[in-house]
């Protein structure tokens, strides 16, 4: 199954959880050196490991990889992880922001808020990816994205380590495509590149 | 010009009217907070008061004297630990309380202290450091019923194990039991810690400065706001500073696209604390 992009995709929202380290170093490789979109990730952590996430990533990665600071500008072509313990969201400008609010579906980064707040910002410009994960966080976010005209990306459940965050998406709704790792990474290459139209 | 407004505009102007009729009508001043973040808790909020819209919600707060009080705690109340991010207080105790030492009395400002677990952690450092005594800890907020808490020093007993972690971690010399007791599913914090700390109505919105300080704190409170109002509170903590005194921000902060960029030098660069540059 291919994706086919039919508008540009300025910005890429990514959550994952059990499971996401080993997914992410498998697509976010795929993202060639020339991709336009902004990515921002959010992973649940425990909360002593997050800071780590650059050298894990940064070295992999054709993309260059920050862990975000507060009201950083948003670059191009940047692959933007949540910090441990912050919530991450997309503000007016776009801005990058950070908040210290309750957890939200018992996760703190939320991929919902990430999601949802990107979505108020981007429209039909985004692209929402979920992985794998335990629990439902997510899935209010994707439904965001759908209501906001992105377009919505989960992980195939079975073929996920753990299945239920995907699954929770596509019980809530019609989700835009279903995909393999393999199929995300081949997705990835077709992306819109700097320099062609 | 359309006569039929799309959904997400509605939204902010909504918003912006909202933030607008709190400023007039009771003078907390949310108009630059950063909005995202404004937009989810005011979400929590319409739920809450069961408000379809935010013009609902105005309407409401507008009319109904005890709606904004609780709409308050919505919009400013965060809830965190004691000696929360030890590293932070770690830093402090090697590279902050040498130079501290030094000065005959202390002011301490708490900028932003909601529910008080910070105040409280800085008086237990500086009660292990032997110098709470020459101490007084200004622990401000703009919201009257996290003041209330914070000086009932009252916090959930389930939460102490996390404090006492963060304590120990944080170098802590004795037992953070020594400074509570506990009752039922609750524990109380030692009335003479209270001694050396004033909890104060302040906006670093609105008002201005209020003494001459030789260390402000203020962490996770600086990204709630925008650019603009981050660089007024930061006027704030620069002009209150004494020359040398110390500044600390969140972990995740950063005076980078401030104008106060060169006014501060790192001391301890990963756990953001600075020191105010003499005047060039």
């Amino acid at each position: 199954m291919s994706v086919r992009f039919d508008r540009p995709v300025e910005a890429i929202v990514i959550g994952a959880s059990s499971g996401g380290v080993e997914a992410l170093t498998r697509v976010l490789p795929a993202l060639s050196a020339d991709t336009r979109a902004s990515v921002f990730v959010v992973l649940h952590l425990p909360r002593e490991r997050g800071s780590l996430l650059v050298d894990v990533f940064a070295p992999r990665c054709k993309l260059p990889v920050r862990e975000v600071h507060d009201k950083d500008p948003i670059a191009a072509g940047t692959i933007y992880f949540a910090p441990p313990d912050y919530h991450l969201l997309i503000d007016e400008g776009p801005q990058l922001a950070l908040s210290m609010d309750e957890p939200v579906e018992f996760s703190r980064p939320s991929v919902s808020v990430l999601f949802e707040t990107a979505a108020a910002v981007y429209g039909d410009r985004l692209l929402a990816l979920l992985l794998t994960g335990a629990g439902s966080d997510g899935a209010a976010g994707m439904q965001a994205v759908q209501r906001a005209g992105g377009l919505t990306v989960v992980q195939q459940p079975e073929s996920a380590r753990m299945p239920q965050m995907p699954a929770a998406a596509l019980e809530r709704i019609s989700v835009d495509h279903v995909l393999t790792l393999e199929e995300i990474m081949t997705m990835f290459q077709a992306l819109p590149r700097a320099g062609r139209a | 010009m359309s006569l039929v407004p799309t959904d997400p505009s509605v939204n902010d102007v909504e918003l912006k009217l909202l933030v607008e009729a709190i400023y007039h009508a009771y003078h907390y001043d949310f108009r630059r907070y950063a909005r995202a973040s404004l937009r989810r808790r005011l979400s929590a909020a319409m739920l809450r008061f069961d408000c379809r819209t935010l013009s609902q919600l105005q309407g409401r707060l507008l009319h109904e004297s005890d709606v904004f009080a609780e709409l308050l705690d919505y919009l400013t109340v965060q809830v965190s630990d004691m000696f929360r991010d030890p590293s932070y207080f770690r830093a402090l105790r090697e590279k902050v309380v040498p130079l501290l030492r030094t000065y005959p009395s202390l002011k301490i400002w708490i900028a932003g202290c909601s529910s008080g677990e910070e105040a409280y952690s800085m008086a237990i450092l500086l009660r292990e450091e032997g110098l709470l005594e020459r101490s007084l800890i200004y622990a401000t907020d703009i919201n009257p019923n996290a003041l209330r808490r914070a000086e009932a020093g009252i916090y959930d007993a389930a939460k102490v194990a996390d404090f006492t972690r963060n304590h120990h971690l944080s170098g802590g010399r004795s037992s953070l039991s020594d400074y509570y007791s506990a009752a039922y599913d609750r524990v109380i914090f030692d009335k003479n810690l209270r001694r050396n700390i004033v909890f104060s109505d302040h906006s670093l919105a609105t008002d201005s400065v209020f003494a001459e300080v030789q260390l402000v704190s203020c962490r996770n409170v600086l990204i709630y706001f925008d650019r603009e109002l981050q660089s007024r509170a930061l006027d704030l903590f620069h002009e209150s500073l004494c020359r040398k005194g110390f500044l600390g921000i969140g972990l995740r902060e950063s005076l980078r696209f401030s104008s106060h960029a060169d006014s501060f030098v790192e001391v301890a660069r990963e756990d953001r604390i600075y020191q105010k540059a003499d005047a060039r």
